[in-house]
């Protein structure tokens, strides 16, 4: 006999979904397991968001099913933390740090009322995400890089077993990046972590998978990520931008 | 002035007594909903449940009138209709998506389209205007005790549900991601709108009553760094615009609510430019 595995934290089978007739995800089938580091590549529009919203289970699936640690998303909601683009807030919204990532906290009690031990959880994740010495800023003062760190902060104050992060990385400079990248891979420990980008090079020191979201999911593993890849996922050729080497105005290319 | 404090004190003129306080009661609705309606940035919601509002008065003076039926009049019908209308938005929201602002507007024109007919078969003469610009002369003591039941209600309510309240303003999608029943809460925020709305529609009336709502607010917002000062703030400055408005309105003689309005917008507007004059400096 082989020894059964531990149950996937992430588990879709032929799903299919579509948005008024036109296919968006097509025969989707992925397994993820506890503590794996997932990024999820694709063009725009090629329904990396879909596939989120799908796990999360803000969207239903057409066919096939979504699980998560063998349940359904909807029954599994309060083990999923979630960062979405910091940019969809409303920036005049009149809200401190630590309200925003008490938020995390949300769902333990009918009145949404915070516990002391509630507090202590999102005071713990203040921490673990440097913030502690600004939980008391208003949301709309701190900058961008500051505001995704504070919504991952609300996410880990949630103590699921898997992140899930959308662009994360869309609008903070290199320095928090490196940062942020040391987070993921402390939090990846005792999390699964899975996270969205539309970069695809940087992500392949920390993440051990990359899927690939353009109608269907195709997984590969990290070290795979070459010409062939970007072309099949791209649909052409692109040449690669040479950041650690500059020339003169005119430019010039490296056959 | 001291005519103003006499007409205040003076056993008659219980109307002007009756506007003050429902003015002053009313503020703690305001403030706290407008604050709300406000970071949500649902305030054409509001304005179509306001105008809906006279599709209900219409068919309670009707009933009254015409009908003869003695339970129900503007008020109910106020009541009834602006809750309809949070229910019916509350659902399209839901379920419309891309269409949600076609069905707003033609919500807001289809409330007043039958408040007018239903005042157009109701014997006697009604003036649409009282309605709709408000008219003092129509507060009664039972509005005023109307406004402290709401008070108790919306005090209770927010209070109880603040963090819930604030989740589903701030972010919807993560509310819903923790297990909240966003619909459910959306759906009571709603009504909690149109309940207040309909408190003042007597002093300011359905087309101005909006800017009541929101315009405290907007000024607190400059003001305030967390939701629970800019409502208060919001209370406050409602209390201010209503308690001076009526002031001027009495001793220039000129009509309550376009006063009450004018006076909010022009603090609304000077908070604005003070604050562009602040980051000039700043920077």
């Amino acid at each position: 006999m082989i020894q059964v595995q531990e149950k996937s934290a992430i588990s879709i089978c032929d799903l299919s979904f579509s948005y008024d007739m036109q296919a968006v995800l097509v025969d989707v089938n992925l397994e993820i397991a506890p503590r794996d580091s997932i990024c999820v590549v694709g063009p725009n529009g090629g329904g990396k968001t879909t596939l989120i919203k799908l796990i999360l289970g803000l969207l239903t699936p057409e066919t096939g099913t979504v699980r998560i640690f063998g349940r359904k998303p909807e029954e599994a909601r309060l083990r999923m933390g979630y960062v979405p683009q910091y940019v969809q807030y409303d920036p005049q919204f009149p809200i401190s740090v630590s309200e925003v990532v008490c938020m995390g906290r949300l769902g333990h009690s009918f009145t949404g009322r915070y516990s002391r031990q509630d507090r202590a959880q999102a005071l713990e994740a203040l921490a673990e995400t440097d913030l502690a010495d600004i939980a008391d800023r208003p949301f709309s003062s701190i900058s961008g890089g500051q505001r995704q760190r504070v919504l991952i902060a609300r996410a880990l104050a949630s103590r699921g077993d898997i992140l899930i992060l959308d662009e994360p990385t869309a609008n903070i400079d290199h320095e928090s990046e490196l940062q942020f990248f040391d987070l993921l891979t402390k939090l990846n420990r005792h999390m699964t972590i899975l996270m969205v980008t539309h970069e695809v090079g940087f992500a392949s020191t920390f993440f051990k998978r990359i899927a690939c979201v353009n109608k269907e999911v195709k997984i590969h593993p990290t070290s795979a990520l070459t010409g062939d890849l970007i072309r099949d996922l791209y649909g052409g050729d692109l040449q690669m931008i040479r950041h650690d080497h500059c020339c003169s105005g005119e430019g010039h290319s490296h056959e | 002035m001291n005519e103003l404090l006499a007409a205040l004190f003076d056993p008659n003129i219980y109307f002007f007594r009756y506007a003050l306080l429902t003015g002053i009661f009313a503020s703690l609705p305001f403030g706290i909903i407008g604050t709300l309606v406000v970071v949500r940035r649902i305030s054409y919601i509001a304005g179509a449940i306001s105008h809906c509002v006279l599709g209900g008065i219409g068919l309670g003076l009707y009933l009254e009138k015409a009908v003869g039926v003695t339970w129900f009049g503007p008020m109910q019908g106020a009541v009834l209709s602006s809750l309809l209308a949070a229910v019916v938005l509350a659902l399209v929201s839901r379920h419309a998506r891309q269409r949600e602002d076609s069905v707003i507007g033609a919500l807001w024109a289809v409330g007043m389209a039958t408040g007018l007919l239903f005042i157009a078969r109701t014997p006697g003469y009604v003036d649409p205007m009282s309605y709709l610009f408000g008219n003092i002369l129509l507060v009664s003591r039972n509005d005023f005790f109307f406004v402290l039941v709401l008070d108790v209600v919306v005090l209770g309510l927010v209070g109880v549900f603040y963090h819930r309240f604030l989740a589903v303003c701030f972010d919807e999608e993560f509310s819903r991601l923790r297990g909240l029943r966003t619909g459910w809460i959306y759906l009571l925020l709603l009504c909690l709108t149109a309940l207040t709305i309909v408190l003042l529609v007597r002093i300011v009336g359905i087309v101005l009553v909006i800017a009541l709502l929101t315009l405290p607010a907007a000024v607190a917002g400059s003001f305030s760094q967390n939701i629970r000062q800019m409502m208060l703030l919001a209370v406050l400055f409602c209390v201010g615009f209503v308690v001076t408005g009526l002031g001027v309105s009495f001793t220039l003689d000129l009509p309550s609510g376009p006063i009450i309005i004018v006076i909010a917008a022009i603090v609304y507007l000077f908070t604005l430019l003070g604050g562009r004059v602040v980051t000039a400096f700043r920077k």
